[in-house]
Parts: C-alpha cells; sequence; structure tokens
C-alpha cells in the first residue's frame, strides 16, 4: 500500500532565484505524526506550500497516497490534504469564523445541510463551536488557532500538515493545541523549529536543513544529539540526559 | 471632503451617481482578469492600507495636519483600473459603515474622491514619468507630482459641481478660489507622503510597483531624483496644468458665470421645485443651448485641449531617462 | 475617522430592527435618506416628521441617544462650512441677531443642517443595528457586483489588523521622541506607510495561498443563508414609505 505523502528528490527555487529545496526525500506512513524540523530559512514553509500543490515542483516527485501532485489534480490533493498556515490571520478571511470553516467544504461543491453538518462537525473537533458567530480578529490567539484548524478538517483531509502550529500560543494554548493534535485520528506533518513540541508528540522526525533532510529517525534519538541540533542551528531548551527539570 | 446627504442637489447626485457607477464599472471590466485570477484578497487587503492610510494624520505647518486621501498613490501602486475599484470600495464602506460622508452623496464623493484622483492621478503621473528619466527618482518625483495634482484636481471638480448642484447662494468663483486654494496646500502633503511611500516601496519590493513596471534593476538602484531643471519644467507644466484649467472657467464667461451661479445655485432651488432646478431638467427642456451646459462644456473642451497640447510637447521632449546612446 | 473600530459602530442589542435583514434594512435606510434629500428645504415640518419617525425607530432598536449625538459629531466639518454659508452668500439681507446676513444663505445653511444631520443618522442606526459583516452581505444580496463586495469584505476584515500595526508603529516612533512640527518631518510617517503597504501586499499573497489550499478556484463560493423574507421588506419599507409620504405631501404643498 503506498504512504500517504512521499516526497522524493524535491527541488524547488523561487522566481528571485533563491534555491529552498534541493533534494528532499521522506514519506510518512498511514496514521503516524511526523515532525519535520529545521532552522529560519531551512525551507520548511516552502515544503509544506509544496505538499498541497501551491507551489510546483522544479524537479522530484510528491505523492499523496496513491496520486502523484499534477496541475490536473490540484482539487483532489488539497482535499486531501489540509494545511494550516503558520499566522492563522492568514487562515482566517471571513468575516466570521463559521463562514471561514464553510469556505472549504463550499469550494467542493457542498451545500445546505451537508454544508453546516461539516462546519458543526469540524468545530466540534476542535472545541470551537462556541467561536462560531465571532470575528476572527477578536480571538485570542489559541481560539484562532483552534478555528484554522477547523477551516481545515471541515474539507475532511487525510493528511494533515502544520506550519509552525505552536507559534505565538502562550503554555496553557500550546497544551491544549497538543491535546487536540493527539485526538485527531489522521496523519499529521508538523512543521516546526518547537522541539519539545515535537519530542512530545512525533515519534519520528526528519531534519531540514539548507534545503536537504540531513537526519530521519525517531525523535528522541535525534534531540539527544548535541552534536547533530548544533550542527543545524536547533537547540531543546532543557537537556534530555536526566538532568532535565522534570516533566 | 466627505460631503454629507443633501450638499449637493438631488440632480446632481444622480447625474455624478451615473458617472461614477459607469466608470467603476468600466474599471471593474479592465480589472477583471487580475481581480479574477489572483488578487480579490490582495485588493480588499490594500483597501484595508488605504484606509488605514488615511487614519494617519501628518504635520503640513504651523499647527495644521492633513490626512492622506490615496487616490493616486492606490493608482500608481496597484495600476488605474485596480487603484480605482479599491479607492471606490473604501469611500462607500467609509459612507455605509461609518456614516463618513452621505450614502445618497455617494456619486459626487466617488467622483471626488476615487474615480478623479485615481485616473486623474495617474494621467499625470503618466505625464511626468514621460518628463523625468527612467529611474526610480524619477518615478518618486512622478508620484509627489501626480499626488499633489490629483488633490487639486478633485477640489476642480468639487467646485464644478457646486456649479451645478448648489443649495445655497454662494457664488462658483468663491467655492472655487477657496476650495483649489486650501488644496493647493493640502495637495503638497498629498505629494509628499505619496512619494516618500513610493520610495519605500521601491527600496524593499520595487516588483509590486505598478506604475514602475517598466524598470530594470539598473533603473531602479539610480535613486538620484530628476535634475533640479527637469524638476523645473516638470513643476512648470503641472503648474500650468492647473491654471489652464482654472483659466478656462474665469475667462470662459465671467458674467455668465455669475448668473450661472445665481440662477442654479439661488433662484431655482429658492423657488422652483426639485426636479425643475435640476441639470436633469435642465438638459430635458433647455439641452445645450443652457448656459450652465455650455460653460461646462468650454471648460472640459479647454481642459482636454491643454492636455492635447501638453501630450504634443511631451511627446516632443527627448526622454531624459533614455540616455545611453543605442 | 476617529471610530475606526468596528466594535464602536454597533450596539448590541437584541429588537426586531437588529433582526432584519441586513438587505432590507439597506434599501430601507437609503430610500428614507433620498425621500429626505429630495424634500423641499422650505418644508421644515416635513424635517421635524423626518426627525420624529427616525427617532421612533432609533428607540425600538434601543439605539442610545448619546451614542447618536458622539456619532453625529463626525460631520461637524460640514457643519462648520454650513454656518459659513449665510455670511458668504449672495442675496437678500436679513438681520439676526444684529448681524447682516443672506437670508437665502440661511436657508441654504438649514438645508445642508437638516440633511445632512437626518443622512448621517439613518446611517448611523442602519451601522449601530446591523453587525459589518452583515451589512456587506447585504450589499451583495442588493446585487452590487460580487467583486466589489468581496473586496469589501476583506477590507474590513483586515483592517483593524493593519489600522492597529500602524498604530504600534506610530507609537514606537513617539517612543523614540519622534515628534514632527511640518511636512519635511514626514519621512518616517511614509516609511512606515510603505513597509505597511508591502505587508499588506504581502499578507494578501499568503491569504491568496491559504485560499487556494482549500479549493479556491476564482470565485467566492456563495455561503449566504436564505435572503430576507417578505415580512423583512414589509416591517424595513415601513421606514421610507413614511419618508416617502412626507416628502410628496412636501413637494405637492410648498
Ligand atoms: N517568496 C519568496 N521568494 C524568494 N525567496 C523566498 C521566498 N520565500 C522564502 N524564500 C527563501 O527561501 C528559503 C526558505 O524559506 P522558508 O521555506 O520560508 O524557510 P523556513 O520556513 O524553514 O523558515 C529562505 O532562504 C527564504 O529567504
Ligand atoms: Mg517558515
Amino acid at each position: 500500500m503506498s504512504h500517504p505523502v512521499s516526497v522524493a528528490d524535491l527541488h524547488f527555487a523561487y522566481p528571485d532565484g533563491r534555491q529552498a529545496l534541493s533534494g528532499v526525500t521522506f514519506s510518512v506512513g498511514k496514521g503516524e505524526r511526523l515532525a519535520v524540523l529545521g532552522p529560519n530559512g531551512a525551507g520548511k514553509t516552502t515544503l509544506a506550500l509544496h505538499l498541497n500543490g501551491l507551489l510546483r515542483a522544479a524537479r522530484g516527485t510528491i505523492r499523496i497516497g496513491d496520486l502523484e501532485v499534477t496541475d490536473d489534480n490540484l482539487v483532489e490533493i488539497r482535499r486531501r490534504v489540509g494545511l494550516v498556515f503558520q499566522d492563522p490571520d492568514d487562515q482566517l478571511f471571513m468575516p466570521t469564523v463559521a463562514e471561514d470553516v464553510a469556505f472549504g467544504p463550499a469550494n467542493l461543491g457542498l451545500e445546505g445541510d451537508e454544508l453546516e453538518g461539516r462546519v458543526d462537525e469540524a468545530l466540534a473537533a476542535v472545541e470551537a463551536t462556541n467561536l462560531r458567530q465571532r470575528v476572527p480578529h477578536h480571538l485570542s490567539g489559541g481560539e484562532k488557532r483552534r478555528a484554522s484548524l477547523a477551516t481545515v478538517l471541515a474539507m475532511d483531509p487525510g493528511v494533515l500538515v502544520f506550519d509552525e502550529p505552536a507559534s505565538g500560543l502562550d503554555p496553557a494554548g500550546r497544551r491544549e493545541l497538543m491535546e487536540t493534535l493527539v485526538g485527531l485520528p489522521v496523519t499529521q506533518v508538523l512543521i516546526t523549529h518547537d522541539l519539545p513540541l515535537a519530542l512530545e508528540l512525533c515519534p519520528r522526525s526528519v531534519i531540514l536543513d539548507e534545503g536537504r533532510v540531513s537526519a530521519d529517525g525517531p525523535t528522541a534519538g535525534l534531540l539527544g544529539d548535541d552534536e547533530l541540533l548544533a550542527r543545524h542551528r536547533l537547540e531543546m531548551p532543557y537537556r534530555l540526559d536526566g538532568r532535565k527539570s522534570g516533566r | 471632503m466627505h460631503a454629507p446627504d443633501g450638499f449637493l442637489n438631488a440632480g446632481t447626485a444622480v447625474v455624478t451617481g451615473a458617472l461614477s457607477a459607469g466608470t467603476v464599472g468600466a474599471a471593474l471590466r479592465q480589472a477583471k482578469h487580475y481581480l479574477q485570477h489572483r488578487q480579490v484578497p490582495l485588493a480588499g487587503i490594500t483597501a484595508a492600507f488605504v484606509f488605514a492610510a488615511q487614519m494617519f494624520n501628518f504635520p503640513i505647518a504651523a499647527g495644521t495636519t492633513g490626512h492622506l486621501l490615496g487616490g493616486a498613490l492606490a493608482a500608481i501602486l496597484l495600476g488605474p483600473h485596480v487603484g480605482a475599484v479599491v479607492i471606490t470600495v473604501v469611500v462607500v464602506v467609509q459612507a455605509l459603515v461609518f456614516a463618513d460622508g452621505g450614502l445618497t452623496a455617494l456619486g459626487y464623493n466617488l467622483l471626488n474622491m476615487a474615480v478623479i484622483p485615481a485616473y486623474g492621478g495617474y494621467a499625470v503621473f503618466k505625464l511626468f514619468r514621460r518628463l523625468l528619466p527612467a529611474t526610480s527618482g524619477g518615478v518618486v518625483a512622478a508620484t509627489g507630482l501626480a499626488g499633489w495634482v490629483s488633490v487639486v484636481l478633485s477640489s476642480m471638480a468639487f467646485s464644478i459641481e457646486w456649479l451645478f448642484g448648489a443649495t445655497a447662494p454662494v457664488s462658483f468663483t468663491r467655492v472655487f478660489a477657496a476650495m483649489v486654494g486650501v488644496h493647493l496646500l493640502i495637495g503638497t502633503g498629498e505629494g509628499v507622503i505619496s512619494a516618500l511611500t513610493v520610495g519605500t516601496v521601491l527600496a524593499s519590493r520595487p516588483d509590486l510597483i505598478a506604475g514602475a513596471a517598466d524598470l530594470d534593476a539598473g533603473q531602479i538602484e539610480d535613486t538620484r531624483g530628476p535634475r533640479a531643471p527637469t524638476l523645473l519644467i516638470a513643476g512648470v507644466v503641472a503648474a500650468l496644468f492647473l491654471a489652464s484649467v482654472v483659466s478656462q472657467f474665469a475667462f470662459a464667461d465671467p458674467d455668465g458665470l455669475e448668473r450661472v451661479a445665481q440662477e442654479t445655485g439661488f433662484a431655482a432651488s429658492g423657488e422652483e421645485h426639485l426636479l425643475s432646478d435640476s441639470v436633469f431638467a435642465d438638459y430635458a427642456t433647455a439641452g445645450i443651448e443652457n448656459e450652465t451646459v455650455s460653460l461646462a462644456i468650454a471648460g472640459v473642451a479647454g481642459t482636454l485641449i491643454v492636455l492635447a497640447v501638453g501630450w504634443g510637447l511631451l511627446l516632443g521632449v527627448k526622454r531624459p531617462g533614455r540616455r545611453s546612446a543605442v | 475617522m476617529g471610530a475606526g473600530h468596528a466594535h464602536a459602530l454597533y450596539v448590541h442589542e437584541h429588537s426586531a430592527v437588529h433582526r432584519l435583514a441586513p438587505e432590507a434594512k439597506l434599501a430601507a435606510a437609503l430610500s428614507f435618506i433620498a425621500a429626505v434629500a429630495v424634500t423641499p428645504r422650505e418644508a421644515v415640518w416635513a424635517f421635524g416628521l423626518y426627525a420624529l419617525v427616525l427617532a421612533l425607530v432609533l428607540a425600538a432598536a434601543r439605539v442610545p441617544p448619546r451614542f447618536l449625538f458622539l456619532r453625529l459629531l463626525g460631520i461637524l466639518p460640514f457643519v462648520a462650512f454650513a454656518f459659513l454659508i449665510p455670511f458668504v452668500a449672495t442675496g437678500d439681507r436679513v438681520e439676526v441677531l444684529g448681524i447682516e446676513v443672506s437670508g437665502e444663505g440661511l436657508w441654504g445653511a438649514w438645508n445642508i443642517l437638516a440633511k445632512a444631520t437626518l443622512g448621517a443618522a439613518t446611517s448611523i442606526g442602519l451601522a449601530a443595528t446591523t453587525e459589518v459583516p452583515k451589512l456587506i452581505e447585504g450589499l451583495g444580496a442588493l446585487k452590487v457586483p460580487a467583486v466589489l463586495v468581496s473586496i469589501a469584505a476583506f477590507m474590513i476584515r483586515y483592517l483593524e489588523l493593519i489600522a492597529e500595526e500602524l498604530g504600534r508603529m506610530r507609537m514606537a516612533m513617539a517612543a523614540r521622541g519622534y515628534d514632527p512640527h511640518w511636512l519635511g518631518q514626514v519621512k518616517p510617517i511614509a516609511a512606515a506607510a510603505g513597509a505597511m503597504f508591502v505587508r499588506s501586499y504581502e499578507r494578501g499573497e499568503r491569504v491568496h495561498s491559504a485560499m487556494l489550499a482549500r479549493g479556491y478556484s476564482g470565485v467566492m463560493p456563495v455561503l449566504r443563508p436564505a435572503g430576507a423574507g417578505w415580512f423583512d421588506w414589509l416591517l424595513a419599507m415601513t421606514l421610507p414609505l413614511t419618508g416617502v409620504v412626507i416628502a410628496a405631501v412636501a413637494l405637492v404643498v410648498t
């Protein structure tokens, strides 16, 4: 059976000539939660935009299940892969949360009660039913994050890709987010430089740096390797060798 | 310049409404491709930017402050059609949501604050782009002049509308002198802020400026402004342009002007019914013989002739930007 | 434009006026203002009636008089202009409080004051009883071109975000002693505006990506629930119908 996500030898350069990805290869198993770690400018966001066809590979292939990402099947790819953007204010663009959640499924052709049902389900899944009629601008950071997640869940994707999901959240909001993610029964790719988040949520990680995958393995193992982390400008806020101040 | 309801008579409101709706409709058709394929969120968010920038006060001198109108700036940044559409949305939302400007005054408010600054400002910008060097310095200077002229043009438009739709016996010449006089000053603020804003954008994302799309990388790096003589000529052209519009109205028929102002503004609105004093009724009954109409046609025709002569002169001027002998 | 914050425009209540469909309210407000605008200024009684009818509607909507008054201050610049008119206008002179002014000018000033105030009060009432997104929705229902409506919706969504960002920039400048007194010192303000334009543009591109990621194909999906029913129209139109009757009588009588 094919992997939900498999990326092979992916290359990409921005129009201004900047080479952002230079041969990325990895795959994600069904139901797996994978972390993609890397410093600023590593190409993480660029990779995320490729996973649902917003940027098109210059070389290499991306497959979502049995489907290769090409111009002809973008609609299906975008239905299968939900992308949660780094800044919720980019994601929540409609006047109210409910309309925003409805935007995706409406683009897929859903209407009336079916559409309403999707919206209700998605909001319930992230415990945001009470945010229905709220105006996105006035939500708290954590509420915005949950609303963004609902907008994507409403499309019923098999794969969720998060770009820096915990950025801008306070510790409690971060905790709530982690609980929500653990409860979602879909394949997840967490793109982040937040190592403790990866350690807690993702059994496996890949490290991306300068557009290349430089390590792929169990998260605990990667994060225990100080030298590896230092080489890629990654840092744990505390050490993993037992001297950490309890968790 | 967000005029409230009832500021001009109903006929003027209806005619300017039709003019604005027609122009915005045409702008929408022109901008259709752009707006369909990419840019609806972009246009909306830049509209929010223009709206927010209008709330930003800046000092002019001696305790007076002004704020940006942004019509010319939007047209230069986004192109005239998208610029006009964006400012239209700003003005409509200001009236509808913020009660800033009357809902029945939208016709003339749109004409004065969206259509004329965007298209007039852009035309002036293009005119000066021809005269000034093809460098970012030239773009900045042209933006400044366009910003200034755009505000003066809309004050002129406002005065002309008063000529047709006055609701009180204040003579056209008086309104014209006051409006244009004040806006010659306010316009300098608009010009300076617009120019500096475009300068900042040129320094970081020159690719975003529709009005500078023709510049190559080398020309963008050239931030030297136009040399003093060039700038002087540009200033003179701008002043001549404005003066010629003014003179069209002053010379066309000074006596007639007063009489018309009296008739449309004072006698008519005082004694006759609403529809009989409107331009509409005048068109229907008196047609082109009507003094108001012929006066306005003289003014518009004069302005067009001046513009055409200006174009001709500028076409004859060798573009200083093309310095390299190819 | 001091009141740039959407929540300062809306009065949170649950009146019948609040519940009316936005397009019906919008059409009603517009036609009522149009009736006011065409009323001859000599029919002073008519303007009194308009004010009374409008006051009844605003009271039913529980819009506080203080709120209305504060929002009405927005038309002050034109009120000032109106007060100037009797002094600069031509025509017969009449004496008011020992000062010679133009009689026609007085009528002109009254005309602008009365219509501007009633128009603004109606718009304020509309915005006070209709949340901004609903107002924009109403525009769509009244067949304003969809592109304009979408642009307006995006603008409303990002207005506060951008205004606050600009405000923070201005504050940061002030915090470092920036206090400009004339036009020659405005470069930092323009630099902030330029930076803000670039950020707005880039946000526009990111939002567009976020839309594509959820299947956007260039046309905004229609999410509106069923539009206004006949009852909404009937109820909303009582205001402009009253207005039209008053205007018609005023036109005939004057
Ligand atoms: N729109 C763009 N145009 C040109 N270069 C870009 C663009 N977006 C990102 N880059 C560059 O591509 C590289 C990778 O960026 P990005 O994927 O955003 O990294 P990350 O998300 O890991 O911080 C960076 O060097 C960045 O400067
Ligand atoms: Mg990133």
